[in-house]
């Protein structure tokens, strides 16, 4: 058995299950409504309380740096999960991810590599806008050379292409490291500053445009989501019921790359939140249906970044950087996956 | 319809469909067999539309596979390939109803919910109607497949080896009822079929490839003989009639 196939979380069969409603007018599927009503409340409670708890001196501006911590972190559990479903539906694989396929290592591999050739004062001199712009186009780059791995003429053999991309991951990871080494230690400060995920240094400059773009990337997959259901099913059956399967793959691709770059740009990598929200959400919903996945991957981010943050304000006195609770946590689950796999 | 005209398709070095052409007239269930590597699932997955020939081209009912939309394509053939490997979870009639998607967009009406039971019915499979594929076994899998291209309600049914994982009571019942579907409903079926004894008993014409290439092509009773047997697949096939039927017997 290969290392790809012990890691696809192939559910046991749940009896507990129910009878589900007939496909897509399941909008009566009680069960699927009733979890996601109650990550809707857990997240919302969840947000209420990093708001409202222990809040000392000035009230309104607690509330407000507080509020800008919660939108960003919503914004980054949107396109975290949006991402990162999409990505598994047109590869029809659960344990590929954006970031394992090297993406967040892109991100990096930009940064470091503008810090070194322009030096910290003139990446910081840039408007973060045109930054903005410049690392979205990258990575949409990447994806569409990542495109011509996946699905090109040639080579379409999965296993190919996870390797292709943890390659890429490692060479691009390799690269920012030579830079760091080669970089002036003042230097390394402004970049280190932007490799650590944190909702502490939120670029609340890019706050506003990166909702704006997430929002935007989340409309279009809910409105295809009916597509992508059929997209999932893998790229022969979807032809046959009519779905131009490779004009739709590109075009989810290019979105993927633009949802990695926000939240990235916005707080720094986030690497295993993806993995953990999008296989979470299909897990606890029991369905695989994107208008029902789509959503509880978004909740199951908010809750899980925002009770983060909560644990470690309140309770760790800001001990430790988001990122690396969530990958904690991600690295955790991913473990468990792995064992619940091996042990069949 | 279907006129396949001049159709190659190869993989490197290797010619897998050698230029041909064939035309297939509405109705009745067609039979393509040949030994491994004939290039049958090849010219299959080109008429569906799955691969694009080298050369050539492909028509149903006057409709260029190539050049014509996916989705005017999905409303008028059905293909179902032999690998159905699933990285999803869903029940039989969920499956079943993505085959209504060329119609409906995802959005179910009365109409195609009829048309999902009907399949899940005609496939006896109402049993397992809500149960999740990864729970069913092989050939009832098989069947849910079958029942999504029957929900399709195209004219044209193309069936890469639907026999693949069935045991005997269900291969028959297959055949019987892809018979069903072109004498009853009007359907064109054209089917991949490993076994020339379905083939001869079910089927109403015979194609037989080798090589790539379209070695013979008629009723049963034109193809199922000893010397064409013999020659397509290579081996010595003894023809015997059964019950008014021909039937190869390849054994020994």
């Amino acid at each position: 058995m290969s290392v790809v196939e012990l890691l696809v979380p192939n559910r046991r069969p749940d009896i507990r299950g129910g009878p589900t409603a007939p496909w897509p007018g399941g909008h009566g599927d009680r069960r699927t409504r009733r979890v996601l009503l109650v990550l809707l409340a857990v997240a919302l409670a969840v947000v209420a309380a990093f708001m409202l708890l222990g809040v000392r001196g000035s009230w309104a501006f607690a509330l407000e740096l507080r509020a800008t911590k919660v939108a960003a972190m919503v914004v980054v559990a949107a396109a975290v999960g949006t991402s990162t479903v999409l990505f598994q539906t047109i590869t029809t694989n659960r344990i590929l991810t954006p970031s394992i396929m090297g993406f967040d290592a892109l991100y990096v591999l930009i940064q470091s590599a503008a810090v070194y050739w322009l030096g910290g004062l003139e990446v910081s001199r840039v408007r973060p806008e045109v930054r903005f712009a410049v690392e979205t186009a990258a990575m949409v780059g990447f994806a569409l050379v990542l495109h011509r791995l996946l699905f090109g003429s040639t080579g379409r053999d999965l296993h190919a292409v996870v390797l292709a991309g943890v390659v890429c991951g490692t060479l691009f990871a390799s690269g920012s490291d030579l830079v760091g080494r080669l970089i002036d230690p003042n230097e390394f400060v402004v970049l280190a500053d932007r490799l650590f995920a944190s909702v502490n240094t939120v670029r609340e400059e890019l706050l506003a445009l990166s909702a704006v773009v997430v929002a935007g990337g989340a409309g279009l997959a809910w409105r295809g989501r009916r597509q992508l259901d059929v997209v999932a099913l893998g790229r022969e059956t979807a032809l046959g019921l009519g779905v131009d399967h490779r004009r739709v793959v590109t075009a989810q691709l290019v979105l993927v790359a633009v949802l990695v770059a926000v939240p990235t740009a916005l707080v720094g990598p986030v690497t295993f939140l993806g993995l953990l929200t999008a296989n979470l959400a299909r897990q606890l919903t029991g369905t695989s249906r994107h208008a029902v996945v789509l959503p509880a991957a978004t909740l199951l981010g908010v809750i899980a970044l925002v009770g983060g943050q909560l644990v470690l304000e309140r309770l760790l006195g800001f001990g430790t950087a988001l990122g690396i609770v969530v990958n904690l946590v991600g690295g955790l689950y991913f473990l468990v996956l792995l064992m619940k796999e091996g042990r069949r | 319809m279907i006129v396949i005209d001049g159709v190659t398709k190869s993989y490197g070095s290797t010619v897998v469909v050698d230029d041909v052409s064939l035309v297939l007239p509405r109705g009745g269930v067609t039979a393509v067999i040949g030994p491994n590597g004939a290039g049958k699932s090849t010219l299959l997955s080109i008429v569906g539309r799955l691969l694009a020939p080298d050369r050539g081209s492909v028509t149903v009912d006057g409709m260029d596979v190539v050049s014509t939309p996916s989705r005017d394509l999905a409303r008028r053939l059905a293909i179902l390939r032999q690998d159905t490997h699933l990285s999803v979870r869903v029940t039989v009639r969920e499956l079943v109803a993505f085959g209504r998607f060329p119609h409906s967009r995802g959005r179910l009406s009365a109409d195609d919910n009829a048309a999902v039971a009907e399949a899940i019915a005609f496939l006896e499979l109402e049993p397992y109607a809500e149960r999740y594929l990864d729970q069913l076994s092989g050939g009832q899998r098989q069947r849910a497949f079958v029942a999504m291209t029957l929900a399709q309600r195209t004219d044209y049914v193309l069936l890469d080896e639907p026999l693949a994982s069935l045991d005997m009571r269900h291969s028959a019942a297959m055949m019987r009822l892809l018979h069903r579907m072109a004498s009853e409903l009007g359907r064109t079926v054209v089917v991949v079929i490993h076994d020339i004894n379905f083939a001869s008993w079910h089927a109403d014409r015979i194609v037989a490839m080798r090589d790539g290439r379209v070695v013979a092509d008629g009723p049963p009773t034109d193809i199922v003989e000893g010397a064409v047997l013999s020659d397509v697949f290579d081996t010595p096939v003894d023809v015997h009639e059964v019950a008014g039927k021909r039937l190869g017997v390849y054994f020994g």
